[in-house]
């Protein structure tokens, strides 16, 4: 299973979508133990055991929490821009870009960096948590099908024994 | 063990996944070319303008009585007190009137106008996956409706998140549902009518700045038409002359005096609130009042009245969450058929046949969400479709198996409205429902996923419990 996917490299992203089929999807929920700023829990899912290490997922989801903290943090720069914003009536805000959405910039090109690199080649695939609601960072698992000679009844046994 | 079952399933997939592609095209009533903004599919009842740039509650009505009257009683104030003023004190005042004039308005209108901090629905992955996540909780033993809240420790402090059932999601701490709107708020504070929207994460500072920068113009406007009428009557030897030669001054002197009250209380309570760092929400319900246990504490204030105060005035400002201006996209991967991997991996051991054997009619049914909300009307013309997608080789296997589940599903329909119990059960059911159930299955799911009105009230709004 794990060498097909890797002989069939999967570096783009499309190609995935497009050649495999999705199994299952796995969900990290929020940790709200320090507050409502935006952390995920490092647990370590299951699911995932037979397809990643568990420190590349770790890293992931830490740097991903290190994003959030930066982007959340209440600091001097956010305080100028708070009162600048406000003494503009918030009007600023039409041409001006915030500091979360640049944050978010990079959130969103570091995963598709880390898709690119560790995930897709795995047959895993994680979304930017922003199109979920900030809620779940939501991680498919894809299996092989077809296109790779592999037929669909065969790889729904090996993700099942897999399991 | 059902692995013939999901066989026959995967068969099925290929075949659906070939006329999905094919038919958008060729389906006469989507004659729209499928670019479409995601605020013209939002689940919620609010109103957008501008291409969805603008975001309003539905009751529109007295925000913008709200709107006339600051407008008349300024435009009053600039025409007829103003140039006497200018003339016989200081021409500051009119300047000064002018600047917290634009500010009020400004704040007004990103308050009326942004996203309160709407968190988006669950999609139905994340929802099964929830689903699944109460039933293990919950040991699946299937009757007894499951206890939907979780609880977290926040900072030291139990908090319980209630699920929602319109959203299809533990409501994040500090989130509400709001009744009006239909939506869930981060950080919902109340849902203030004067300014058309939800009070929440993302205008709640828009919000203050307003009430504040209000309560400022009403006192500056009240106190200097005062001002004028006594110097006017100093001039013109008499009050009564005064008041004839400016009338309009008499209105706006009602029109403050009735409006300040209200207004600089209200600020004065937000700065209380702001201060402890507590939504109004919060404070009614009284969730960390002491009153409630000795060590019942804010596990949201950073501790002292100055960084509370710039937390949430000068804090960083969150994102919108629900990308009005997006383009939907019919096969984005979350609507891509193999849902059925997460629902018979989440169903109990009861329902696992039958559901099994349904999965194929429940993935052509969750394919299509966006189209199921993105036009009501087009519901009733949606199974005829969905039927003929199934036409191909897998008819015979599912349509046959299911028969029992859908009498049982549907019988617990009819019943389910006021038997809570049975409620839950049809709930728990409603993943496996097959085709020639949806439009029943409209019908049904908007009373028990949207409840109906006194259920609704209660579980969305600012609730008595917690």
């Amino acid at each position: 299973m794990f060498c097909l996917l890797a002989e069939t490299s999967f570096h783009n992203l499309q190609e995935l979508r497009h050649n495999a089929s999705l199994a299952n999807k796995v969900f990290i929920q929020r940790d709200y133990s320090e507050g409502t700023t935006c952390k995920f829990q490092t647990k370590f899912p299951s699911e995932l055991e037979s397809r990643i290490e568990r420190t590349l997922f770790e890293d992931t989801v830490k740097t991903l929490n290190n994003y959030y903290t930066e982007a959340e943090k209440i600091g001097g720069q956010s305080y100028l821009e708070g009162c600048l914003a406000c003494a503009t009536a918030y009007l600023i805000f039409l041409c001006m870009e915030t500091r979360y959405e640049k944050v978010l910039k990079k959130i969103a090109k570091y995963i598709q960096e880390q898709n690119e690199k560790i995930y897709a080649p795995r047959g895993l695939l994680i979304t930017d948590p922003i199109e979920r609601g900030m809620r779940v960072i939501e991680i498919s698992i894809y299996e092989d099908r077809g296109s790779s000679g592999c037929s669909s009844g065969s790889s729904s046994v090996s993700s099942s024994t897999a399991r | 063990m059902h692995l013939g079952v999901s066989e026959s399933m995967r068969e099925c997939e290929y075949s659906q996944i070939s006329t999905r592609s094919s038919t958008p095209m060729e389906t006469p009533f989507k004659k729209k070319i499928p670019k479409k903004r995601k605020w013209e599919s939002f689940p919620g009842r609010n109103k957008f303008y501008c291409d969805g740039r603008i975001m309003m509650a539905k009751q529109t009505g007295v925000f913008y009585l709200t709107l006339v009257l600051i407008l008349v009683t300024c435009g009053l104030f600039f025409t007829f007190d103003c140039p006497f003023l200018a003339e016989h004190l200081t021409p500051v005042i009119p300047v000064v009137g002018g600047v917290l004039f634009v500010f009020v308005l400004g704040t007004l209108l990103r308050t009326s106008f942004s996203d309160p901090g709407v968190l988006p629905r669950a999609t139905p992955d994340e929802a099964a996956d929830l689903e699944r996540q109460i039933d293990v909780a919950n040991g699946s033993t299937g009757y007894r409706p499951p206890p939907r809240t979780k609880e977290v420790v926040i900072n030291g402090q139990t908090v319980k998140l209630k699920y929602c059932f319109t959203c299809k999601i533990f409501r994040p701490p500090r989130a509400s549902h709001c009744s009006l709107c239909d939506n869930c708020v981060e950080r919902f504070d109340h849902h203030c009518p004067w300014v058309g929207n939800c009070v929440g994460r993302r205008n709640y500072r828009f919000f203050y700045m307003f009430i504040l920068s209000l309560s400022f113009l009403t006192i500056f406007i009240f106190a200097f038409v005062i001002t004028h009428i006594i110097l006017r009557s100093s001039h013109r030897g008499g009050f009564l002359n005064a008041l004839k030669d400016s009338p309009a001054s008499v209105l706006e002197v009602v029109v403050c005096f009735f409006s300040v009250w209200s207004i600089v209380g209200l600020s004065g309570f937000h700065t209380y609130l702001i201060s402890s760092n507590q939504t109004t929400n919060e404070d009614i319900k009284g969730s960390w009042s002491s009153k409630r246990g000795k060590d019942n504490y804010n596990p949201y204030s950073h501790g002292n009245i100055v960084t509370n105060c710039c937390a949430a005035l000068c804090g960083p400002l969150p994102p919108s969450l629900i990308d009005r201006r997006g383009f939907v996209y019919l096969d984005t991967p979350q609507l891509a058929p193999p849902t059925n991997g997460i629902t018979v991996y989440g169903s109990t051991q009861s329902q696992q046949s039958h559901m099994a054997a349904a999965t194929p009619l429940l993935q052509q049914q969750s394919s299509e969400p966006v189209i199921i909300t993105a036009s009501p009307e087009n519901g009733g013309a949606l199974p005829s479709r969905t039927s003929l997608g199934l036409g191909g080789p897998c008819t015979s296997l599912p349509l046959g198996q299911p028969t029992p589940a859908t009498s049982t599903a549907s019988l617990s329909c009819q019943e389910s409205t006021d038997m809570l119990p049975v409620h839950a059960h049809a709930h728990s059911h409603n993943h496996s429902r097959p085709l020639q159930d949806q439009v029943a299955h409209h019908h049904f799911l908007t009373p028990e996923d949207l409840p109906s009105p006194p259920a609704g009230r209660w579980c969305s709004g600012p609730e008595p419990d917690v």
